[in-house]
Formats: structure tokens, C-alpha cells, sequence
């Protein structure tokens, strides 16, 4: 038997935004099946493909008790924010943000080419960290990728992200969920790195950054 | 791995994409073909994964008229066939396709474009729908993931039901999203194939496929399609909800059912608003249309891009206006809704609640306030960029280079792939035409003849491999039989690298992973008398020097084959050849005189601008180690290492 897990809204909003080549599109992949195991209903929004390459990548994930959604969420919409990157991470705020929404961002920036040449200025993490609060009811901001170094690869920070959010409770998920969306997403050989970063992530968040 | 077959009942988390594959299996298809595309690349991919555990047979085809001549080769002896490819594809194909219009097909074929309304991974945003229309074909869009599995596979029933291809339209938002689908049974491997070319006059299935008497052939295919929209009266995929006399009727079809689904939630409208969601876009059923026409005054479409469907149902309103009554009918035409881009849920709205007077705030004003006081300063811009050692950019600096030096005020003329991006600044803006597959040759032949016309710029054509086998050829033979000035520069990365890295012709396996007969681009070019070079593009000062060659010489056709894998290519992909760093002291930073080369021209983004010691610096999560940035530091400050195996 399938248990259905209470949402508090429906459809229950998650973005999952980052920079094309940090494993977004992975993520995403692994919190649907996780909420697909618990009897719920998943769409999936994402932009891939050349016009990401150094480019915004963002996922919606919509969870409803429901049917299939639109793959789009409305703006002013999201219940929930992972950022693999701090900029982009505000720039859903802004977006999609209310008073009420949770967000989970990695602080470790990703310099745009305007930032490389001089043409922009990537903000500081005083002011980010401000703007970031100002924009959400609760926030982590965790440096993920030198987390994810320590496990050899600045990768495994998109699943670090994920044992945040789940060990925030900020989604009716557990790790057995995640354990089981492994297996059926993932070769043997990769599970037990990939379960340690989820492990490292809901640490962090039982530790309140 | 693959959750593709998966066995029947179970729900399972499906890419759009995924669906469609399910769906041909659940069908029993035998053959696939297509060419790869974003947003339709994964349906090819996923089948070809399980070519050998269901019997097909499938291919990446050199480009997307053959990969529908494949199709319909099967489909001619009595198999299932399903091809696939993005919007211009089809435009590709359209030749081939409108005879097959005409001579009809025995198996089931369904053709499935997947367009990409606002050109998210495209250079145009065309519409595959207008073919079904021009090429007088039944069309059908799926509103959601069950439905593009399902209609997938009632598709091919109906094509062979009607003995003509069936277009299944889907779109990025579709293709590229992912939901959960109910799977179905797959049915039995066994498959036979034979060709009834001898005329039988008793027998449709038998007889030469071609389309003369061309007026009988013509007549037979509009038959088709009115036997069609008997069939679509009575489709399970057209669907209505919403109350019996609805204030607004909203007739919509593709992801924007759930746009407009969404828009009448949030606006709490669901009492006002009626919502005709069509699964069968062409020809249009008119009994089920006059019916929810009659039930409202004013009517909505909501479509992506053109007003196809809107003008199709202006067309049968009119016809039926002496039953139905006269209409409001909105949608793009007058402006409701934009006629460029793609849709989301709140161009719905805002549509929405413009026609029903209902107020609409997306957040409270004052978070409005204060994201608007963050403005661009907490999230900069981030335009596209080549990956760190992209073997493009490379490339491209040395043209730059080459060109300049030239003194012509020579220009690049570039086609389709990841180097499109070279119109933008991380490819130094040097590609001055960009248009279809292939063109960038096409183009340079022209140019090249216009001596007679004064013109003294040379133009340079740029190509990737896969492009290459795809368009380029006739344009190069073009060149050549014309004794044309032009100069063709290949930028061969080891695969269709922009889709994914799908095999073509050039490389010796398939789609399958079987082994294949790698076509060599030098021999082609050295067949047809033109010069060739091979170069590796990170060698910058040979590759420059050869170029000025190149340029120089100004005499027939010239080849430089640029040859290095895709920087995110799975042989490239773990491998970092060199480990990078900056000599703090020996970069003198703004007071160089370089102007910043490295950064502010070069602008790898594995290469960032310190701005604490005020010098370069490398970002080691960024940087994949190709050395390259080490040959452009005027002063020698960029040092490279070889890193350890």
C-alpha cells in the first residue's frame, strides 16, 4: 500500500535552479521519483539543451495529489527554493518568491561572463545573504560545493541540496525514499557516494546554518 | 537502467519523450529514424537502447529526409514506423513527405515533430503544425504525458486505419518535461517484412508506392482526411470540462491545456469559463466544434505559436455561423495573447483576467517592493557561454585572430550547432550569417562569386560534423563545381555533440552501438578537388598561421578540419590534461597593457578576474585543464602543469 503524504498546498511547488553542468536535471529526477515512491502525482519542468550551456538552468517540480500540472509554476508560486548557486538563487526569489517561501542555496558563486570581464559586479555574500533573507520566510546558505570537494567531486552538491531539504522536513520526503529513487536511477557503483552527500546535506541541516 | 519497459500497470516518472518511446513500443513499432534535435533527441535514444530486447531496428539517420525515406520503407512492407526530429526538421523532410502524401502508406507511420515555441535550444521557433495543413495530413497533439504515450499509440492504428502518416506534434514543454505515466503492454517481438510491389487490383495492401495519377492519388489522400475527422468527432482525446452555457469558452491544445487549467484555478473562474481541450488539431471535428461554439459567446484560443488553430476554428465558425451564431473570437490575432514566444500560465492569466475583469496579483506588493529593490545588482545576467575548454572557442579565436590580421574585413558564415553561440561574445561575435543546417557553406559559396561585383571580404564558412554530413555536402560540391573562392573550416568534435553526442556518419558505431562504416570527411573533400588541412585547434599559433595560409591563398575551394572531441565528450569528460594556475606575480592585471586578454576577450569560464589581488585567478570547479589560456598571456603568467594520470 502506498501512503499518501500531506501536502500543504496543491500543487506544492520546488525549483531547483543552478548553472547548466551542476546537476540540476539529476536532481530533479531523483526528488520526483522520491515523491512518485510516496504515492504522489509529479510534473517536471526544465529547460535543457545549447541554450543552457553557461546559462540559468532551473527545474520546476510541481507535487500534487492530483494529476499532471503545468510543467510551468506561476510566478510568486514556489513553496520551496534549492539553489545550486547563490545569484541564481535569488533570481527565482524575485520571480517566484513570497513571504512565505523556504530556500536552500549553495554560497559558492559561479562567475557569469559579465562578471569575468568587469561588465557586472557579482554582489558580495553580506549583501546576498541579506537580499536572501529579505526575500524568504526561512533560509540555509551552505557552501555545498567545497562540502561536495571533500567527496572528490563538486557534483555531489545537487544531492547534498536534497538531504538538506529533506532534513530541513521541508518536503513530506525521508532517505528511504531517496535510498529507493537511487536504485532505480542509478548504477550500483554510484549509490553509496551519492547517499553520503545526502547524509553530509541532512547533517547540515540538523546543524542550522 | 531503462525504466522503457517496465512492465504494464506500473507508474513510472517519464520525460515526455520517454512516453512517446513507451507508446511506439506499446504499438509494436519495428523501425525508428529520425535525425537528432532538441527538444526530440530522446525518443530516438531511448529506443535505440532497446533495439535488441524488442526486435528494431533504429537509426540516426544522416539527416531528417532519409530518416523519413527509412521510415516509410518499412512501413511499405506492412511494419510499424515511427520518425522523429524538431520543428525545421520537418521542413527538411517536407519534400519527401508530401509524395508519401500522396502514395499513402501500408504499415502504421507516425511522424513525431517536437517544436520548440520561443527557440529555447533552437535558431527560429517554426511550427511543424502548419505542415499537417500543407502536406494534408491528420494531426494530433497530446495534452499531457499519459496522453503522449496513449496517443502514440492509437496514432499508428489510426495511419493504418487511414493508410497515411499521422503527425504527432509535441512540444519542449512537453518533450523536455516529465510526468507520471500509467504503463501499458507490450505486445509480442515478432515482425515481418515484405514488399507487395505487384499490383493485386483487389488488394490496397499491394502495388508500387508513388503518387501518380497524381488527381486520383490527391483524391484518395482528402478522403483520408474526411474519413479522419469522423474518427476525431468521436476521439476520447478531445476533451470538455467546465459548465453547460460558459461565459468564455477556451478552446486550447498541447501544454497550454495545463497553462490554461492552471490560469482558471488561480483565478477562481471555474464556473465562467468552459475549457475545450483538443487532442485531434487537423483536421478540425466541426459537429464537436458547432456544439461548444453554440454554448458561448465569446471564445478563447490558446495555442503556441502561429494562430494555426485559431484561424482553423475562425474558419469552421464562419462556415457554421447560420447554426452556431455569430462569435467573438480572440486569441492572437488580437492581441490577447502575444504572437511570438512560448506561453506559461501567466501570459494565461493575464489574458484571462483582462476578458473576465477579475483582479490578479502574482505576490503581495510588498515582496513585489522588495525583489524590485534587489533588482539586477542580486542575480547579474548570464548569457550563454562556451563551456570551459570548448574546443569552439579555441577555433574561434584563432579565425578571429586570422581574420584580423587579413585586414579584408573578412566575416565568418556559420549554420547550426553549439558554435552558433559564435554570434554571441564568447565566440567573439565573428559569425555574421546564421541560418539553417549547413548554410554556413551554402552562404560562403555566394559570397564567393560576388568578385565579379567587386566584393574584396573574404567569407569563411564554419561547420561541425555532424552539420557536415547533414547539408554541407551539396553545398560544398556547389562551390567546387562553380570554381568558387571560399573556405570551409570543420569543427569536428567526435559527435553530435550540442543533442548529446549521437553518432553520425563520420564515427564507426551506430545508434545501437553497432559497428558502422565511419565516413571520412577528408576523402569527401579531397574527392571533390578541394585542399584539406588538419589541424588541432589548441595548437593556436599553427592553426592561426595556417589560416592566414588559407586566406591568403584565396584559390578554389580550401577545407581546415579543426579536430578535437567535444569538451564535455565522455572521453574528454574525466580526463583533465593539465592542472592550471596563475603566477600572482608575474600577472600584472590592468596596468599589463593587455587589456585584460585572458578575461575580458578570451572569457573562458574556467578563468575568473580576482578582483581582491586584482589579477587573474583560475576556478578550479570550473576549469577542466586544456591548457589553452596558457598560449594567450602575453607576459607567460597563465602557467599549465601536466596533471597526473
Amino acid at each position: 500500500m502506498k501512503t499518501k503524504s500531506i501536502l500543504h498546498s496543491d500543487p506544492f511547488n520546488v525549483i531547483i535552479t543552478g548553472v547548466g553542468g551542476q546537476g540540476n536535471v539529476l536532481a530533479s529526477r531523483v526528488l520526483g521519483n522520491m515523491a512518485l515512491a510516496k504515492g504522489l502525482s509529479i510534473t517536471i519542468g526544465e529547460t535543457f539543451g545549447a541554450s543552457q550551456r553557461g546559462g540559468s538552468v532551473m527545474s520546476h517540480l510541481r507535487l500534487s495529489k492530483k494529476s499532471s500540472v503545468s510543467p510551468l509554476i506561476p510566478k510568486g508560486k514556489a513553496h520551496v527554493v534549492v539553489a545550486l548557486e547563490p545569484t541564481e538563487g535569488i533570481r527565482i526569489l524575485k520571480e517566484y518568491g513570497n513571504p512565505q517561501v523556504s530556500i536552500v542555496t549553495n554560497t559558492r558563486p559561479i562567475h557569469s561572463l559579465g562578471v569575468i570581464c568587469g561588465d557586472q559586479q557579482y554582489p558580495s555574500p553580506e549583501k546576498m545573504r541579506q537580499w536572501i533573507e529579505s526575500l524568504s520566510k526561512q533560509a540555509w546558505l551552505v557552501n555545498t560545493t567545497d562540502a561536495a570537494m571533500t567527496l572528490g567531486n563538486p557534483i555531489y552538491g545537487n544531492i547534498m541540496m536534497l538531504g538538506i531539504v529533506v532534513g530541513a522536513g521541508l518536503l513530506p520526503l525521508d532517505r528511504d525514499d531517496f535510498q529507493k529513487a537511487l536504485d532505480r536511477l542509478m548504477p550500483a557503483s554510484k549509490i553509496e557516494k551519492n547517499l553520503k552527500a545526502f547524509d553530509i546535506g541532512a547533517g547540515m541541516a540538523a546543524g542550522n546554518c | 537502467m531503462s525504466q522503457l519497459l517496465d512492465p504494464q500497470a506500473v507508474t513510472r516518472l517519464y520525460m515526455g519523450n520517454e512516453a512517446i518511446a513507451r507508446g511506439a513500443l506499446e504499438a509494436g513499432v519495428a523501425v525508428v529514424a529520425g535525425y537528432p534535435g532538441t527538444p526530440s533527441s530522446e525518443i530516438v535514444q531511448n529506443l535505440a537502447s532497446v533495439a535488441r530486447e524488442r526486435n528494431l531496428y533504429v537509426e540516426w539517420s544522416v539527416n531528417e529526409k532519409v530518416a523519413v525515406e527509412v521510415a516509410a520503407a518499412a512501413s511499405f512492407t506492412g511494419l510499424r514506423s515511427l520518425c522523429t526530429m524538431k520543428q525545421n526538421g520537418v521542413d527538411v523532410a517536407a519534400d519527401f513527405l508530401l509524395h508519401l502524401g500522396l502514395s499513402g502508406v501500408r504499415g502504421g507511420m507516425v511522424l513525431a515533430p517536437c517544436d520548440d515555441p520561443g527557440g529555447l535550444s533552437s535558431a527560429n521557433e517554426g511550427e511543424s503544425r502548419q505542415f499537417a495543413r500543407l502536406l494534408e495530413l491528420p494531426l494530433l497533439e497530446p495534452g499531457d504525458f499519459q496522453e503522449a504515450k496513449d496517443m502514440i499509440k492509437w496514432a499508428f492504428d489510426l495511419s493504418e486505419e487511414l493508410g497515411c502518416v499521422v503527425m504527432v506534434r509535441s512540444v519542449t514543454r512537453l518533450s523536455h518535461a516529465s510526468g507520471d505515466v500509467i504503463l501499458g503492454e507490450l505486445p509480442s517481438v515478432e515482425k515481418k517484412a515484405n514488399f507487395k510491389h505487384r499490383p493485386l487490383p483487389q488488394d490496397p495492401q499491394s502495388g508500387p508506392m508513388h503518387s501518380f495519377p497524381v488527381p486520383q492519388k490527391h483524391q484518395a489522400q482528402q478522403r483520408k482526411l474526411e474519413r479522419a475527422v469522423e474518427i476525431f468527432e468521436a476521439s476520447p482525446f478531445n476533451t470538455y470540462e467546465g459548465p453547460e452555457q460558459p461565459e468564455l469558452l477556451v478552446v486550447t491544445s498541447s501544454a497550454c491545456t495545463l497553462y490554461a487549467r492552471e490560469a482558471i484555478d488561480l483565478l477562481g473562474v471555474q464556473d465562467r469559463v468552459g475549457l475545450l481541450k483538443l487532442g485531434t488539431t487537423w483536421p478540425l471535428p466541426p459537429k464537436l466544434l458547432g456544439k461548444h461554439l453554440k454554448s458561448a459567446g465569446q471564445i478563447l484560443v490558446i495555442e503556441e505559436v502561429i494562430p494555426f488553430l485559431e484561424e482553423n476554428v475562425k474558419i469552421l465558425a464562419s462556415e457554421m455561423v447560420l447554426e452556431i451564431g455569430p462569435k467573438k473570437i480572440m486569441g492572437k490575432r488580437d492581441g490577447q495573447l502575444p504572437m511570438v514566444g512560448e506561453l506559461n500560465p501567466d501570459l494565461v492569466i493575464a489574458a484571462l483576467a483582462g476578458i473576465l475583469d477579475t483582479p490578479y496579483q502574482a505576490s503581495s506588493a510588498g515582496y513585489a517592493e522588495a525583489a524590485a529593490q534587489v533588482g539586477e545588482a542580486g542575480a547579474p545576467p548570464r548569457e550563454l557561454a562556451f563551456c570551459a575548454g570548448c574546443p569552439h572557442r579555441a577555433s574561434l579565436w584563432s579565425l578571429s585572430r586570422a581574420l584580423e590580421l587579413d585586414g579584408r574585413d573578412g566575416f565568418v558564415c556559420g549554420d547550426v550547432g553549439c558554435y552558433s553561440m559564435a554570434i554571441f561574445p564568447t565566440g567573439f561575435q565573428l559569425t555574421k550569417t546564421l541560418h539553417a543546417m549547413g548554410s554556413g557553406i551554402g552562404v560562403t559559396s555566394g559570397f564567393g562569386k560576388l568578385e565579379q561585383f567587386g566584393m574584396g571580404q573574404p567569407a569563411l564558412a564554419i561547420c561541425g560534423d555532424s552539420t557536415f554530413f547533414h547539408a554541407a555536402i551539396p553545398a560544398l560540391v556547389n562551390a567546387v563545381h562553380n570554381q568558387t573562392n571560399a573556405t570551409l573550416v570543420l569543427l569536428d568534435n567526435s559527435g553530435t555533440a550540442m543533442t548529446g553526442f549521437q553518432p553520425h556518419p563520420g564515427l564507426p558505431y551506430d545508434a545501437m552501438g553497432n559497428e558502422a562504416i565511419p565516413i571520412d570527411p577528408v576523402k569527401i573533400c579531397e574527392s571533390l578537388g578541394a585542399k584539406v588541412r588538419i589541424q588541432d585547434p589548441f595548437d593556436l599559433e599553427q592553426t592561426e598561421k595556417c589560416l592566414l595560409e588559407l586566406l591568403a591563398e584565396r584559390d578554389g575551394v580550401n577545407v581546415m578540419i579543426l579536430r578535437k572531441p567535444c569538451a564535455l565528450s565522455p572521453e574528454r569528460k574525466k580526463t583533465k590534461d593539465f592542472e592550471m594556475s596563475v603566477d600572482k606575480q608575474a600577472c600584472l592585471g590592468e596596468s599589463c597593457g593587455c587589456n585584460r586578454l585572458c578575461t575580458r576577450v578570451f572569457k573562458c569560464p574556467g578563468l575568473v578576474w580576482d578582483s581582491t589581488s586584482q589579477s587573474a585567478s583560475i576556478d578550479e570547479v570550473v576549469c577542466i585543464g586544456c591548457g589553452v589560456c596558457a598560449s594567450i598571456c602575453p607576459v607567460g603568467a597563465i602557467k599549465k602543469a601536466e596533471a597526473a594520470k
